[in-house]
């Protein structure tokens, strides 16, 4: 498969009057035509940023992309003018945003919203939409679409405005999906169901996705690749085997160990990462991990480490990270 | 309390909250200038639980079953069509505005969508002090700025963040901001609708253990409503399971989910992912088949049987009742073992 998406040394900071939010601070990173990147994080610390970025859809003022090359296609995304993007985005990219009732118009039914894109984006006439609208509120799970079509976003539960959003983004077929979050709000079911859904057109059409997610499960069940991130840059990467059985993070262990998990007997109390992240503004030198890790060392006070190569395709960015390797 | 001890009609003085019967319809209206009434979106169709003083309910089920809904009857913030809030004893929906007034205080919600609910126009330190102000918490500007301060540092945002608005915030962060509110007043009750779905999994433990730790220190109550099974597992004592607008079991967390009753609880349980590829392949999942049914349009019956796997003839008759068939464990499904044959009452 060709690559669809190569993200280089991507820089997107926040210019306020606080100082300089460095909320991305050089990402690199590729998407191959039909793969599923799993991208997981602690809040804050730019996922939605770094997506918002590829889709050029970064308010300015404050924010600016400052550095580096979205290649999508062979063409550079920072280079284009505003009717290029236009047509690239919720056209050959779409995003499903992380704020369902934000980005969810409230004056305008729900088949209103969903038709303005098709007739937009796929030149359909108005009554093929709305037959179309409809069907896409099937596929995403919505009972009694007919009637649900004519209603508003409020009439709706926070799950099914979410499978709303994913309807909407489907609705023009992408060449990749960008979903912020996709899930969240969404019971199990539902959530397998949107999933398989966006993997059945990954494998069918090559869609490539980006899923941005807390869910370690999700991660674990739908990705064949994830890039941990923290304070604006990737800190792991490997596939979804690497980074669940054999993470050479301390963050990425942290958060292994966080979760609750159903398959294991419950523990009294849940182990989280103690600590915050750094302050964006003010991102202290060396590893920004460093003062809510139990492996740090003098090392990584002084200058931040790089992402370094431990087998192929999986990379950490820790100066300890032979020592994490599982004994065997 | 003496409320507690006037009620003498078999009220259980274990429960903070009961409720029994709640029903909660939306009309679904048609026509442009005469809005007129074309049908009712069941979202809560007789719905009956109780929450012990201290303890956490979970509250789970597919989205738009009822949850939310639910959780606001309780909280009186819709008016519900049907049934009995009861809470200290006294019945929630007989009150006037003033009597309700001071229930409202010892009950707080953490909302589902902390975007909608932040006012874009106040500092974060203002939202979160906003309550203390309400209910004149802070004696002095001191007191209220180190509260404020307190509840930062309790659900982990700097204190300097203070001044800054929401729009500034990551969306997990805002969604701290929301639980920080909350729990400015210390309340007695809380419903938490989904208080963690948005958070990451590091500070989704660090809020978890906050609110197991408040609730020791300070006795308080949960509605707890999520998603993440595993989450609901960890901080439950019981959990009650919904399915378009019935709730279709209740028990305690180890028995339901050692031992999950209902085909759609065991299709839950068994759709949860677990974080390691590995296991999770391992697993053996039950997929729901058939539509998602409406609830402006229920089948008839049991409400779960068009998907259900052991569906039976009698299923398309009824909505099952609700039944203990051992101590603690209710359940309504006729064809778990136990149930007994179903009560075919005249209707
Ligand atoms: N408009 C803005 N102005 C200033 N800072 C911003 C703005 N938008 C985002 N930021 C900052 O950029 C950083 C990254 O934010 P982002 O929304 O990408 O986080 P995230 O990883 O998506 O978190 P979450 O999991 O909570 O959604 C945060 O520290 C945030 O405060
Ligand atoms: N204000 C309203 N007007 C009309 N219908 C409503 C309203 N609020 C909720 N509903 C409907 O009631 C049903 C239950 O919604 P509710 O928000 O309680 O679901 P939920 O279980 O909380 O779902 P989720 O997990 O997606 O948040 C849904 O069908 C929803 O569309
Ligand atoms: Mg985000
Ligand atoms: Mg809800």
């Amino acid at each position: 498969m060709a690559t669809l998406l190569e993200v280089r040394d991507l820089k997107t900071h926040f210019f306020t009057f606080g100082g300089v939010v460095k909320a991305v601070d050089g990402v690199s990173y590729d998407l191959e035509e039909g793969e599923t990147l799993g991208l997981v994080g602690e809040s804050g610390c730019g996922k939605s940023v770094s997506a918002l970025s590829i889709m050029r859809l970064i308010p300015d003022p404050p924010g600016k992309i400052v550095e580096g090359e979205i290649i999508f296609n062979g063409e550079d995304l920072l280079k284009m003018n505003s009717t290029q993007m236009r047509r690239i985005r919720g056209h050959q990219i779409s995003m499903v945003f992380q704020e369902p009732m934000t980005s969810l118009n409230p004056v305008l039914s729900v088949e209103r919203q969903l038709t303005e894109t098709l007739q937009l984006h796929l030149g359909m006439s108005r009554s093929d939409a709305g037959k179309e609208a409809v069907r896409r509120l099937d596929q995403v799970g919505i009972p009694d679409p007919e009637r649900r079509v004519k209603q508003f976003p409020h009439q709706f539960s926070g799950g099914m405005r979410q499978r709303v959003m994913i309807a909407m983004a489907l609705s023009c077929n992408p060449r990749l999906i960008i979903a912020d979050e996709p899930t969240t709000a969404l019971d199990v079911t539902i959530q397998a169901q949107i999933l398989e859904l966006m993997k059945g057109l990954s494998r069918e059409y090559g869609v490539a996705l980006i899923v941005i997610t807390h869910n370690l499960g999700v991660v674990a069940r739908y990705a064949d690749r994830v890039n941990i991130m923290y304070a604006g840059k990737i800190i792991e990467r490997g596939n979804a085997q690497d980074i669940y059985r054999d993470p050479r993070h301390p963050y990425t262990l942290g958060l292994l160990n966080s979760v609750p998990r159903l398959d294991l007997p419950r523990t009294e109390k849940l182990d989280p990462i103690e600590g915050q992240p750094p302050d964006l503004v003010n991102i202290p030198m060396g590893c920004s991990f460093r003062e809510r890790c139990r492996y740090a060392i003098d090392q990584c006070a002084e200058e931040t480490p790089p992402l370094e190569h431990i087998t192929d395709g999986h990379s950490s960015a820790c100066y300890v990270s032979s020592q994490l390797a599982p004994a065997s | 309390m003496t409320q507690l001890q006037q009620n003498g009609n078999g009220h259980n003085q274990d429960y903070l909250l009961e409720v029994q019967n709640l029903k909660m319809y939306f009309p679904v209206t048609a026509g442009i200038f005469l809005q007129k009434t074309v049908a009712d979106i069941k979202a809560v169709d007789d719905v009956s639980f109780f929450v012990r003083k201290g303890e956490t309910l979970g509250l789970v089920g597919e989205s738009g079953c009822g949850k939310t809904t639910t959780g606001r009857c309780v909280l009186q913030l819709y008016k519900p069509t049907a049934g009995r809030i009861i809470f200290h004893g006294v019945d929630l929906c007989t009150l006037n505005n003033r009597n309700m007034r001071p229930m409202r205080r010892q009950m707080q919600i953490i909302f589902q969508d902390p975007y909608s609910s932040l006012n874009p126009r106040m500092t974060a330190g203002a939202i979160i002090g906003e309550p203390l102000v309400v209910h004149g918490l802070a004696k002095s500007k001191a007191e209220y700025k180190e509260r404020v301060g307190e509840l930062l540092d309790i659900v982990g945002l700097n204190r300097y963040m203070a001044d800054r608005f929401p729009h500034e915030f990551s969306g997990g962060q805002r969604q701290r901001i929301g639980v920080a509110r909350a729990l400015a007043v210390n309340p007695e009750f809380m419903v938490c609708d989904e208080p963690v779905s948005a958070l990451d999994v590091s500070i989704q433990a660090q809020v978890i253990n906050l609110l197991e730790d408040l609730q020791e220190q300070f006795s308080l109550t949960y509605l707890f409503i999520a998603h993440d099974l595993s989450v609901v597992r960890h901080i439950s004592d019981r959990v009650a399971v919904m399915y378009l607008g019935h709730i279709v079991e209740i028990a305690d967390r180890n028995d339901i989910y050692a031992d999950p009753l209902h085909p759609y609880t065991k299709a839950l349980l068994s759709a949860v992912p677990i974080p390691d590829p590995i296991i999770d392949a391992q697993r053996e999942r039950i997929l729901l088949s058939g539509e998602v049914p409406s609830p402006l349009n229920p089948p008839a019956g049991c409400v779960f049987h068009p998907r259900c796997s052991s569906v039976s003839p009698e299923c398309m008759e009824e909505m099952p009742e609700v039944r203990e068939i051992k101590p603690g464990h209710w359940v309504s499904c006729i064809n778990v073992p136990g149930y007994g044959t179903p009560t075919y009452q005249l209707a």
